[in-house]
């Protein structure tokens, strides 16, 4: 149960983040959507054996972090309640795809494993550049940013209310299970009978909050465009973050940069 | 100032499932008023309050919010003059932080930019509130959400304001605050309340609600003193008004006494 109210607060510390005042959060939010999305965009292109080409560009996320003034625990931490999702996608790469790909150290690895973990890399890439991306810039701000780059507008109030009411269904949430738990003893009440009410119940008290919210948003003239104090401004500040950074993405792309390096390297030893 | 007039003429609204709401509901509000709307639970009060910022349509009859009928085409212009303070403040309060919360309302109306944070540090001043502006909304107690909620409607500098419940969940001395800030304010204020004493401290004239219809319409000391009248209408005369259960003798005698110690 405790654990249920503190996740709850952790997802809001993502909000508290992205208050700060750091020259990343001054940065149009714009910039730093469209700076993100040239990344992802580029991370996913490469091969499905790529490994050596993908590990330059963790210094994207870091940068970000690190400037955004981000504790990369607390990232860590959500990148790792998420990588399920990765793991199983990659899973069987290494059982279907027994090839030896690569030799190292006299062990033969096969190209299952290289590609399994292609995957995992550019899960932390993409999952990790995404949750800075919304720690430095404010969920709300994102989604401003969406709208005025020409998203449906349906699309972006779609996605602002489910993260608005994420916190909605997990205050229910926690609510329910707490009155469950403090009338729940041993042998009986944490069944599965239990699940199927609260569950449905769940459901309704959500939709009836979620209307409550909405009556008070549309009370506060809430008319499907958001609005948020810090002006917006592309100047040379963004058009630098953004032309820079995506020259050095394509760049990376390009010339795979370990690669090149170890080349540099050998011809040294030579 | 005939624009900050609230006006039902018979106003009826039955629920989708056919409960009906309120039945045949008349009352008309004039400009600086304060008035208190009590009943007991499920009298229809919250049902008259969604009436008045437009978020329920009434089913028949008519009502008038300052210059407007209430129709769907006047609804942003009824909402800008009327502010609605929720029961719950966590229905009201969904900004990241305290700030933004209140700024909601001002960006919707479309004021600059400047503006804005000149009106929202105006409203959290008023509630006394302004050390809380970059907190979360949801970290902060029960008394500090009920200032923002209401600073977030205060920063939209309504006209009139609607309140469900102002004072619930409050401690002591945050209630006494609280109704010292009401009766400060200048706007017209309609407040839906069980909290009887508080309807004597703020609000002038009271109405009755019982079943969905109006019972009574009038003064708040002569209604909150009408024995009979609150007990037709499943209330309870306020605290102040009762004897005290010690000594048997109240405040203002203007009733007979109601409770006595019996040895």
């Amino acid at each position: 149960m405790a654990k249920l109210d503190k996740h709850f607060f952790d997802i809001g510390y993502m909000d508290t983040l992205s208050a700060q005042q750091t020259p990343i959060h001054q940065l149009d939010p714009r910039a730093k959507l469209i700076t993100s999305l040239v990344f992802i965009t580029i991370v996913i292109s490469f091969g499905k054996y790529e490994i050596s080409g993908l590990i330059p560009y963790f210094v994207y996320p870091v940068f970000l972090g690190a400037m955004g003034n981000i504790p990369p625990v607390y990232l860590l931490k959500k990148l790792l309640l998420v990588s399920p999702f990765a793991v199983m996608i990659g899973i069987f790469n290494p059982l279907l795809d027994r090839d030896i790909l690569v030799n190292l150290w006299g062990s033969g690895i096969s190209g299952g494993w290289v590609s399994f973990v292609s995957i995992l890399i550019r899960f932390v890439l993409t999952v990790g550049v995404a949750l800075t991306l919304i720690a430095v810039t404010g969920f709300n701000a994102v989604c401003m940013a969406l709208d005025r780059l020409g998203t449906p507008r349906v699309f972006v109030v779609q996605l602002l209310f489910l993260y608005r009411y994420l916190f909605v269904l997990v205050d229910e949430a926690a609510r329910m299970v707490r009155a469950r738990s403090l009338r729940t003893f041993e042998g009986g009440g944490s069944g599965i009978k239990a699940y199927g009410p609260l569950v449905g119940h769940l459901l309704l008290r959500t939709i009836d909050r979620a209307q409550r919210i909405y009556r008070a948003m549309c009370c506060r003239g809430f008319d499907g465009e958001i609005r948020i104090v810090k002006p917006l401004r592309f100047g040379p500040m963004e058009i630098g973050f953004t032309v820079g950074w995506s020259a050095l993405f394509i760049l990376m792309r390009v010339y795979n940069v370990p690669a090149s390096m170890g080349s540099i390297i050998m011809e040294f030893f030579k | 100032m005939s624009h900050h007039i609230v006006e039902a003429r018979d106003l009826h609204y039955i629920y989708a499932d056919g409960t009906p709401g309120i039945r045949g509901v008349s009352f008309r509000i004039t400009h600086g008023e304060s008035i208190a709307i009590v009943g007991e639970n499920g009298a229809g009060k919250s049902t008259l309050l969604l009436h008045l910022n437009g978020y329920l349509l009434p089913t028949q009859g008519t009502l008038r919010i300052g210059d407007y009928p209430l129709t769907k085409k006047n609804l942003r212009a009824v909402r800008r003059t009327v502010g609605m303070v929720f029961q719950d403040p966590d229905d009201q309060l969904f900004m990241p932080t305290v700030f933004d919360d209140v700024a909601f309302g001002p960006l919707n109306l479309g004021l600059p930019v400047e503006e804005v944070e000149t009106v929202v540090m105006q409203a959290l001043n008023t509630m006394g509130v302004p050390h809380l502006k970059d907190r979360p909304p949801y970290k902060l107690s029960g008394g500090e959400k009920r200032s923002v909620a209401i600073a977030s409607v205060l920063s939209m500098s309504p006209n009139i304001l609607v309140m469900d419940e102002p004072t619930s969940g409050l401690d002591p001395r945050a209630r006494r605050r609280l109704i010292e800030q009401l009766k400060s304010f200048d706007h017209t204020k309609i407040i839906a309340s069980h909290d009887l004493d508080m309807a004597v401290d703020v609000c002038e004239r009271t109405i009755v609600i019982h079943q969905g219809g109006v019972t009574a319409d009038g003064p708040t000391l002569a209604l909150l003193q009408d024995q009979v009248l609150l007990e037709k209408s499943g209330l309870e005369k306020p605290l102040q008004m009762q004897n005290c259960p010690l000594c048997g003798q109240g405040k203002p005698q203007l009733d007979k006494p109601g409770l006595t110690i019996e040895d």
